[in-house]
């Protein structure tokens, strides 16, 4: 069973996002997009300062089994991608609500972070993808 | 053997399993008037019988010409055993193997492959080739715009002393895939792309700068002011080189203080005959950092289970199969027959024997133009150093005066007036270590009668 923190919200593609004091929203995959994709051996997060759009193909996670693409949850501005990850791809397995955060964006419409699922929905999501 | 495994009765069983009437009827789906009603202008079968005879009869029209071309392909002696061995069975599939891990003597010759051109070019890892040279600069271009994240423009600096085939294939490929080209001019003096030509994008948001190592002209570029210039001003630097020359010439990896970025070129030269063009083969290296943006297949080596060395092909990733319309490129395959030959040619030669070859050629390119321009209405064009290449201007059109020397057994070189008008009657000739010092006395004498013949334009 993955792990679904509660203060989080979700897309069904399995990016998490987090609403920071600041404003601005930091973005990572799933406990369970980590788990299926397996060990990651390399993530090519965005560039400072890039526009992204919302459900726009913007970060790429490689592992050992496949390689995807990380969709941003909301439009705006990337203020960081994680730089961390270069070295270290395996944060993403070992924290992926923490250390293995993918990127900071600042965004456009607050709105669209509140319509994204919420924990018991992702939930919902999950258990039905695997039936 | 049969080459289609069907028989009529398989056909007609596999077309009543799916319930079809004809094979026709498969192609139902597409719509009449979109269908070719026949092939226009493709001869009737001939029989093996027939085919060998036309090939033979074809081959002697061709005679067998003293060469002086290069242009991009060049004539180099091809010790026998390397097409012996290539042709062996164990080797003779001009494809990549599926299950490539199977084929573990096919991988570690690969491997063995991109570790003598990543050691010959100076760079850390190699893919196991591409199509040709053309295709190879094409896809370090739009490899560049990839790697280089910070830049926006995709625009690419080319020097107009880049071979010019090379320059249409790059348009034909990359321009199609909204890359935009600005061509660098050449000095008239010394034949060379300049720094002071490139001072005008310096603020500019530029991608990359190919740097042709020696150039179309067989001229050398400054390739360290040019490497360091364009480091500078923000660009990546994509070296596009003869492998042969590297065995003198400083690798790419060297050039300047941080060494070019990318590295391509054609491999026709280690080991592969002219062939009137074709099959070549394409290589690509790259640093370290950029190695997730090479297109093309990567063979490495690892261990299994039990810890023994094996080779695999590896960051798979990458590629059609599994990113599908999002892959570095949609090559996923290599030129295996081809990059056969050219592991084994360097096997053979090794570092000492490929130094010669350079050496000799340059040598005897050398002894050539200073033959040829002794004949009256012949002088050199560009005072630039050389490798085995350079370009003579005449003083009347060349195609009259290769007509003539054709007439006597001569290809007497590459006539690029047409690419480059404003040099006039411009014939790039080339030498290398298979031109004797009497087929280049040969070339001058007939030259000199040539020119004496007809009256100068």
């Amino acid at each position: 069973m993955s792990n679904v923190p509660a203060d989080l919200r979700f897309l069904k593609s399995h990016e998490w996002a987090r609403l920071e004091g600041d404003g601005t929203i930091t973005v990572g995959i799933s406990d369970h997009a980590q788990q299926a994709l397996g060990d990651l051996v390399f993530v090519e997060a965005p560039e400072a300062g890039r526009q992204v759009a919302a459900g726009e193909a913007c970060a790429v996670v490689e592992s050992v089994k496949a390689a995807s693409d990380v969709y941003s949850p909301v439009g705006g501005e990337v203020v960081a991608g994680n730089a961390a990850l270069g070295g270290q791809p395996e944060l993403i397995n070992q924290d992926p609500y923490g250390a293995g955060w993918i990127m900071r964006i600042r965004p456009a419409d607050k709105a669209q972070f509140a319509a994204l699922l919420d924990a018991k929905a992702y939930e919902a999501a999950l258990a039905a993808e695997t039936h | 053997m049969p080459f289609i495994p069907h028989t009529a009765d398989d056909v007609r069983d596999m077309l009543e399993a799916i319930g079809a009437p004809t094979t026709e009827a498969l192609f139902d789906e597409i719509p009449a008037e979109l269908r070719a009603k026949s092939l226009g202008g493709v001869p009737a079968a001939l029989s093996e019988m027939e085919v060998g005879r036309m090939m033979l009869e074809r081959a002697a029209a061709d005679g067998l010409p003293l060469n002086f071309i290069g242009a991009g392909a060049y004539e180099h002696h091809v010790p026998a055993a390397v097409w012996a061995i290539v042709t062996r069975g164990e080797f003779y599939s001009a494809y990549t193997p599926y299950q490539a891990e199977a084929s573990q003597g096919t991988l570690q010759l690969l491997y063995e492959y991109q570790s003598m051109m990543s050691s010959l070019t100076g760079m850390a890892a190699s893919n196991a080739s591409l199509y040709d040279g053309a295709t190879a600069v094409a896809e370090a271009c739009l490899m560049a715009v990839r790697a280089h994240r910070k830049s926006k423009s995709q625009r690419v600096l080319v020097p107009a002393a880049l071979n010019p085939a090379y320059r249409d294939v790059l348009q034909a490929i990359a321009g199609n895939q909204n890359l935009a080209f600005e061509l660098l001019p050449y000095d008239p003096q010394g034949g060379q792309t300049t720094v002071a030509s490139l001072e005008k994008y310096r603020g500019a948001d530029i991608t990359a700068l190919v740097i042709q190592q020696p150039n179309f002209f067989g001229t050398l570029e400054d390739v360290d002011a040019l490497t360091d210039w364009a480091h500078q001003a923000g660009m990546l630097v994509i070296a596009v080189v003869n492998p042969v020359s590297l065995a003198l010439l400083k690798p790419p990896g060297e050039w300047g203080q941080n060494g070019a970025d990318i590295v391509c070129g054609e491999g026709q030269p280690l080991g592969v005959p002219l062939s009137s063009g074709g099959p070549y083969f394409g290589f690509m290296t790259t640093r370290m950092e950029h190695i997730r943006q090479m297109p093309g297949r990567i063979v490495g080596r690892t261990v299994d289970l039990d810890g023994k060395p094996g080779f695999t092909l590896t960051l798979q990733a990458r590629e059609q199969h599994i990113r599908r319309s999002k892959a570095t490129s949609n090559i996923c395959t290599n030129q295996g027959l081809l990059v056969t030959a050219a592991t084994i040619y360097m096997s053979l030669v090794g570092p000492r024997g490929l130094a010669q070859v350079a050496a000799t050629s340059m040598e005897r390119s050398s002894q050539l133009v200073q033959a040829l321009t002794r004949v009256p209405g012949v002088r050199l064009a560009f005072d630039g150093p050389r490798f085995h290449e350079a370009v003579l201007l005449l003083d009347r059109p060349v195609r009259g005066v290769l007509e003539a020397l054709a007439a006597r057994g001569i290809v007497g070189g590459c006539d690029i007036s047409a690419d480059y008008p404003s040099l006039g009657n411009a014939l790039l000739v080339c030498a290398t270590e298979t031109r004797t010092p009497r087929d280049i006395e040969t070339y001058a004498r007939a030259l000199a009668e040539v020119m004496q013949s007809a009256v100068a334009a």
